[in-house]
C-alpha cells in the first residue's frame, strides 16, 4: 500500500511537474494577449467602439522593433520604450485623423473605417516586407533549471515586463487623475466637460496609451516566436479582442483576467490534446463562459440612464 | 453688475425649436430663477449657456463673450454647472466623484481644505467617501453632484432642477444648502418645474413657455402673479 502511494505520488509529480511547465509557456502567452486586450478595452471604455486596427499596431510592434535592432544599436529596454512611444503616438494619430470626424455619426462608420485603418497599415508593411522576417534575438537568453522546471531569461522577461505594464496601467487608472477621468468618460462622457476635463485629451491619451501597450506586446510576440509576417495581426488582433470581450470589453483588469484565461486554455489544450484541437476547445469554452456572463466576467451592463 | 447675460439665445435640435430667442440677465450675487413646465427648452438653455450645444445669440459671463469657448474651458471661467438628472459618474467612488470637480485646479492644498469643509457640511457624503456613488440615494446623489460642482470653485453656479425625483424633506434640504451656498456669494441660475419652492428661494425669476420667457420680474411678484398662481401652483 505505501508503494503504490509512493507510485501515485510520483506519478502524480511528473504530471504536476508537466503542468507547471505549461503553466509558464501559459503565463507568457496569456500576458501578451492580455497586452493587446488592454488597447481593444480601454478603447472602447470610453468610446463603446472596437479599434479594429489595433491588431495591426501590435504587428507594427514587432516590425517596429525590428526596423530600430535593425539601424540602432540600442539596448532592449530603450527599444522597448520607443516602440512604445512609436506605436503609442500612431493609435493616436489613427483616432485624431480618422476616429474623430466620425464620432456621433453612425456606429458602422466608425467599424469600417477602423478596419481600412487596419487594412491599410497591413497592406503597408507588406509592401515593405513580403515576405515573413526572422526577429533578430536582442539579447542572449538563457535557460535555468528551477526545481525541475525550465525557465529562460526570455520567458522571465515577457512575463516581467507585461506584468509590470499592466501594474503601471492599474495604478494609472484607478489612482491618478487622468485614470479618473477616464473611467468618468467611460461612464457618462456627456457629462465631462462639465467637470472642466478636456475629453478629447483623456480620448487620445487612452488611444496612445492602448496602442502603445499593443506595440509592446508585439515587440515580446516577435521575440517569443521570432517568425514575423505583416499578417500576424490579425488572428492574434482577434484571439486578443476574444479575450477582452471574455474579461468584459471597456473593463481593465476584465481584459487582464481574459488574456491569461485563453492563454492557459490554448497552451493546455496543446498540451493534453492533439493541437488541431485548441482553436476549437479554446472558442467553445469562451462561448460558454459568455452564456452566462454575457458582459463577460468583469464587465457591467451598459448604464441605464434615467 | 450682471454676472450672467444672455442676449436672443435660441437652439434647435434639427426642426424643433427648442429656445427661442430668449433674454435675460442673472445679477452679481442673486439667485434667479426660470420656471417652467416639461419642455420649455430649461435644460436646453442651460446646456447651452455652458457650451454643450450649438446655439444662436450671445451669452456673456460677466463682461466676457463666450462666443466658441468650450465647455470644459468655461468651467475655468468661474462657472460650473450640475445637470440635468445630476450627472455623477456612478462608477466613481464619492470621493472620485468630488476631486473631479476639482480637475482645473492645482491647489492641493485649498482642494484639500474644501473637500473637508464640503464633508463636514454633509457627513452622509463623508461616510460613504469610498463607496461607488451609483450607491447612493438619490438626494445623496443631488448633494454631491452640488458639492462637486463647487469644487471648482465657481463664481456663477447653474442647476438643472435639482428638485427633480426628491421627496419634499430632501427637496427642503437641498434647497436650504442652495440658500448657503448663495449667501457666501456665489451667484446663482436655478431652473425648475417646482414654481412654488423656486420662487420662494430666488431674488428674481422668469417663466419659460415653450422657448420663450412669457413674464419676468421679482419671485414675490410672481408668485402673487393670478396667471403664475394658476399655471404653477394650482390656485
Ligand atoms: N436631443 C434632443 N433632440 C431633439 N429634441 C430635443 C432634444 N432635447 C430636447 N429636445 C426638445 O426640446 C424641447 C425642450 O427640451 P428641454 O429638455 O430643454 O426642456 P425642459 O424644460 O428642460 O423640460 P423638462 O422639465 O422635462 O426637463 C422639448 O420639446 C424637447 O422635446
Ligand atoms: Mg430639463
Amino acid at each position: 500500500m505505501i508503494l503504490a502511494a509512493a507510485a501515485a505520488s510520483s506519478a502524480f509529480s511528473g504530471w504536476a511537474f508537466y503542468l507547471a511547465q505549461q503553466s509558464i509557456n501559459a503565463l507568457q502567452l496569456g500576458s501578451i494577449y492580455a497586452l493587446i486586450a488592454l488597447g481593444y478595452s480601454m478603447v472602447y471604455g470610453v468610446l463603446t467602439m472596437i479599434n479594429f486596427a489595433h491588431g495591426d499596431l501590435f504587428m507594427l510592434g514587432a516590425f517596429a522593433c525590428l526596423l530600430i535592432a535593425a539601424f540602432l544599436p540600442l539596448p532592449f529596454v530603450v527599444i522597448l520604450l520607443l516602440v512604445i512611444l512609436l506605436i503609442g503616438l500612431l493609435g493616436a494619430l489613427i483616432e485624431r485623423v480618422a476616429y474623430r470626424p466620425l464620432r456621433g455619426g453612425p456606429r458602422v462608420s466608425a467599424i469600417i473605417t477602423a478596419l481600412g485603418c487596419g487594412l491599410v497599415i497591413e497592406n503597408l508593411t507588406l509592401v515593405n516586407f513580403p515576405y515573413a522576417q526572422r526577429m533578430p534575438a536582442l539579447f542572449t537568453s538563457t535557460s535555468y533549471q528551477v526545481a525541475g522546471l525550465t525557465i529562460s531569461t526570455l520567458q522571465l522577461l515577457i512575463i516581467g515586463i507585461s506584468v509590470a505594464l499592466m501594474l503601471g496601467l492599474d495604478f494609472f487608472i484607478y489612482k491618478t487623475r487622468y485614470g479618473i477621468a477616464m473611467r468618468a468618460i467611460a461612464f457618462d462622457a456627456r457629462t465631462v466637460p462639465l467637470m472642466g476635463v478636456p475629453a478629447d485629451r483623456i480620448i487620445s491619451l487612452t488611444f496612445l496609451i492602448g496602442a502603445g501597450l499593443g506595440g509592446a506586446a508585439g515587440m515580446l510576440y516577435g521575440l517569443a516566436y521570432p517568425v514575423i509576417a505583416p499578417s500576424m495581426g490579425v488572428l492574434v488582433g482577434w484571439k486578443a479582442f476574444i479575450a477582452a470581450v471574455i474579461g468584459g470589453i471597456g473593463s481593465v483588469r476584465g481584459a487582464v483576467l481574459g488574456g491569461f484565461i485563453l492563454g492557459g486554455v490554448e497552451i493546455m489544450v496543446v498540451a493534453f490534446l492533439p493541437s488541431t484541437y485548441r482553436d476549437l476547445i479554446s472558442y467553445s469554452l469562451l462561448l460558454v463562459i459568455l452564456i452566462f456572463k454575457p458582459y463577460g466576467l468583469l464587465g457591467r451592463a451598459p448604464n441605464q440612464k434615467v | 453688475m450682471s454676472a450672467l447675460t444672455v442676449e436672443n439665445l435660441t437652439v434647435s435640435y434639427g426642426d424643433i425649436h427648442a429656445v427661442k430667442g430668449l433674454s435675460f440677465e442673472v445679477r452679481e450675487g442673486e439667485i434667479f430663477t426660470l420656471i417652467g413646465a416639461n419642455g420649455a427648452g430649461k435644460t436646453s438653455t442651460l446646456r447651452a449657456i455652458s457650451g454643450l450645444l450649438r446655439h444662436g445669440g450671445c451669452v456673456r459671463l460677466g463682461d466676457r463673450d463666450l462666443e466658441g469657448i468650450a465647455a470644459e474651458a468655461i468651467v475655468s471661467l468661474g462657472m460650473a454647472h450640475v445637470p440635468e438628472g445630476r450627472g455623477i459618474f456612478g462608477n466613481l467612488t464619492v470621493l472620485e466623484n468630488l476631486k473631479l470637480g476639482a480637475w482645473i485646479r492645482r491647489d492641493h492644498k485649498a482642494i484639500a481644505e474644501d473637500l473637508d469643509r464640503m464633508l463636514t457640511a454633509l457627513p452622509r457624503l463623508r461616510e460613504r467617501l469610498t463607496q461607488p456613488a451609483g450607491t447612493l440615494s438619490g438626494g445623496e446623489q443631488q448633494m454631491l453632484a452640488v458639492a462637486r460642482a463647487l469644487m471648482s470653485r465657481p463664481r456663477t453656479l447653474l442647476l438643472d432642477e435639482p428638485s427633480m425625483g426628491l421627496a419634499p424633506k430632501l427637496v427642503k434640504e437641498i434647497y436650504h444648502v442652495i440658500r448657503e451656498i448663495n449667501q457666501t456669494g456665489v451667484t446663482i441660475l436655478l431652473v425648475e418645474q417646482n414654481a412654488n419652492i423656486a420662487l420662494k428661494l430666488a431674488h428674481r425669476a422668469a417663466v419659460l413657455e415653450t422657448g420663450t420667457i412669457t413674464l419676468a420680474g421679482d419671485s414675490a411678484e410672481l408668485l402673487a402673479d393670478p396667471r403664475v398662481r394658476e399655471a404653477y401652483l394650482g390656485a
